[in-house]
């Protein structure tokens, strides 16, 4: 007991001593960031700041928002997950099966049951990678690119290379999970908050927190203090692939399917909101906030080149990243 | 292998009797010519596809199943064996593995790139394999005994033809595009060059990577960004479902027409169920590589020389004729 109180005052007291004054300036940086891209693009295009083109990017960005959240506790205790993308398509293809197979006896009631299973299942994946990568004494980027190919693989033999459909008497009850709104803000969206509450708190005001940014910053240090490394790791990795499986449930009901192309290449989306975020991926610190101000950045950015007639099709993506990379020099100037 | 080895047996058999070398010649010789008769009989078809990576994949490695469980059931001399690759470096060592294996009579190939699999395939053909290329071109045509594909500049510009007949020349579209490929860049081709006779105005056009949920975003953003669109053209059925739910969503009206190509299955259900919004598809059917794999196997069976190339067309597929393109167990 004793020991545990001398090293939870050492980690407040590590916390503490990481956010000196002029740091608190940079971490407004992603929501400047995001204030400008704003500006800009109300600027470029009159059809940009309409209250239904706004939902729309706010509500499309809740997918890689809710992953991300997720995504900055595995990477503040100096970790990386690269199948989050792929885990995704596996769980929603689980989730369809589900769903699809219990529609006959319940009803509508299946997308209650088949939500839960896509948490099981989602917080299962995350615990498996974190297990290899604690237990195994694995490196993280490894693992996870190999469970990336194995989810990958997975949905794409769930579904022979096609797609795995919703059974259409659920489309309905469920479509306004994703297209219905809360006092008019959009159901995707709630839950993004939602998360991000309790990601903010779960980071900034538990011991698991604390532990987490002790691990990220040191885990040598957190080692010797008596912080089971393995046990934050896991457990990190487990939340993120609980986000999976609430990010899982707010997809489904855009498309009603799963293919293999599903969650493609969202790994690295969620990466890049994480870091623009002002996380660091060298772990010790976290930014839920910036993290879902990074997530609305590239989803505006994407959004503005659809808009803007100014970038051929062709060079959306060279415009994309310039944009990232001189917005984390814009970071890196603030400080 | 294994006739051989009783055939030697055999030999050794009779070396003891004292008729030893004039009997031995008799038998080697039946025993030669009976075995070559077989070897004449049996004949072995090699496929090679990319793996079911996406719906159009998944299509064509579920029709070359089906094709080659359908032929060796109906000519239990000729035996199929279909092998899928990932990537195109994969596919090149599973020609290896093909040809290695076995003596290969034909090959029926969906090459993943034309560049790295001209020289693996003309390499399979030096020991007198028939090759028969399907989709995608070699560099080289010259490797090839038989060609079959579809017409990816047909499927834009008999799209674009209905469209235009239907829009009465008038109106403002948008187009949304594949992946960066000589497959979209030839259907956006036959689409725009039809385009460019008419009054219809291309509003905008951009890449949607063949991705329902990037159709979805695209098309929220062209939804937003254009006050009055009266069609749009997917260009493939599976980035159609994406269009069609954003379309849903923002609750317009103004839009007649949203159609796709590829002849998806959920798409032809929707032609057949003679729907306002998508009355029509265009193929460029996966089973294009069930067609190649009879094709090939029809001068084997019948002794059906077939050489040449084969396009096939791409009909409109209306209520009419969609049971011919529907498979509901396909996965696309």
């Amino acid at each position: 007991m004793g020991e545990e109180k001398i090293m939870t005052s050492a980690t407040t007291e590590m916390a503490i001593s990481k956010v000196p004054r002029r740091i608190r300036w940079a971490s407004l940086g992603p929501f400047i960031a995001l204030a400008v891209v704003l500006l800009v693009g109300t600027m470029l295009n009159s059809n940009f700041a309409t209250g239904t083109n706004i939902a729309n990017v706010v509500t499309r960005s809740a997918f890689i928002a809710i992953i991300a959240v997720g995504a900055t506790f595995v990477i503040s205790s100096r970790c990386l997950d690269l199948s989050v993308g792929s885990m995704m398509a596996f769980v929603t293809g689980i989730m369809i099966l589900t769903m699809n197979q219990l529609e006959p006896s319940m009803g509508a009631n299946a997308i209650i049951v088949g939500a839960v299973v896509g948490l099981l299942v989602g917080t299962a994946c995350g615990l498996l990678n974190g297990l290899i990568v604690t237990v195994g004494k694995i490196d993280p980027f490894i693992v996870t690119l190999g469970t990336m190919g194995i989810f990958r693989a997975l949905i794409t033999w769930m579904s022979d290379g096609g797609s795995i459909p919703m059974d259409r008497a659920l489309r309905e009850p469920y479509r306004p999970v994703y297209f219905g709104d809360l006092l008019g803000i959009p159901i995707p969206v709630v839950i993004t908050l939602l998360v991000a509450l309790v990601g903010a708190f779960i980071l900034y005001r538990t011991k698991y927190g604390r532990r987490c940014m002790a691990v990220g910053s040191n885990a040598d240090v957190a080692r010797f203090s008596g912080v089971s490394v393995a046990k934050v790791r896991t457990i990190a990795f487990g939340v993120q692939g609980l986000c999976v499986g609430i990010a899982a449930i707010c997809y489904i009901p855009r498309l009603g399917a799963a293919t293999p192309t599903t969650g493609q290449l969202w790994e690295l989306q969620v990466i890049t909101a994480v870091v623009i975020g002002g996380t660091l991926l060298r772990g010790g610190r976290a930014r839920i906030w910036g993290t879902i101000a990074g997530a609305l950045i590239l989803e505006v950015i994407a959004n503005l080149m659809v808009l803007s007639n100014m970038v051929s099709e062709y060079l959306v993506a060279a415009v994309q990243g310039v944009i990232i990379i001189l917005a984390m020099l814009a970071h890196r100037f603030i400080k | 292998m294994s006739q051989n080895y009783n055939h030697n047996r055999e030999n050794e058999m009779k070396l003891t009797t004292k008729h030893a070398l004039a009997v031995l010649s008799a038998v080697s010789l039946v025993a030669l010519t009976a075995t070559s008769a077989v070897a004449k009989d049996n004949r072995t078809i090699g496929v090679s596809i990319p793996a079911a990576t996406h719906g159009w994949t998944g299509g064509v490695v579920y029709h070359a199943e089906q094709a080659a469980q359908e032929i060796e059931a109906a000519f239990p001399h000729i035996n199929v064996v279909v092998k899928t690759s990932p990537s195109a470096t994969a596919q090149v060592s599973a020609l290896e593995d093909l040809s290695v294996g076995q003596d290969l009579d034909a090959l029926v190939i969906l090459p993943f790139t034309s560049e790295e699999l001209t020289g693996p395939v003309e390499r399979v053909k030096e020991s007198g394999t028939f090759i028969t290329v399907v989709d995608r071109g070699l560099t080289d045509p010259a490797i090839q005994d038989l060609y079959v594909a579809g017409d990816n500049i047909a499927v834009g510009a008999n799209t674009a033809q209905w469209l235009a007949e239907k829009l009465d020349n008038e109106g403002q579209i948008v187009v949304l595009r594949g992946i960066p490929t000589v497959i979209d860049d030839e259907r956006i081709q036959g689409f725009t060059d039809v385009m460019e006779d008419t009054n219809i105005e291309i509003l905008d056009i951009q890449y949607a990577n063949w991705n329902q949920d990037q159709a979805f975003t695209l098309m929220q953003d062209y939804l937003a960004k254009y006050p009055q669109i009266d069609a749009v053209w997917a260009n493939d059925d599976d980035m159609l479902l994406g269009v069609l739910e954003a379309i849903k969503q923002s609750g317009r009206t103004e839009i007649q027409y949203a159609l796709g190509g590829n002849g998806m299955k959920d798409v032809i259900e929707l032609v057949m169920a003679n729907d306002a919004m998508t009355p029509i598809s265009t193929p460029y059917p996966p089973s294009m590589i069930k067609t190649a794999i009879y094709m090939t196997a029809a001068q084997f069976a019948g002794q059906a020389p077939m050489r040449g190339n084969f396009k096939l067309d791409a009909p409109l597929i209306t209520p009419e004729n969609a049971d011919q393109f529907y498979f509901p167990d396909s996965p696309f």
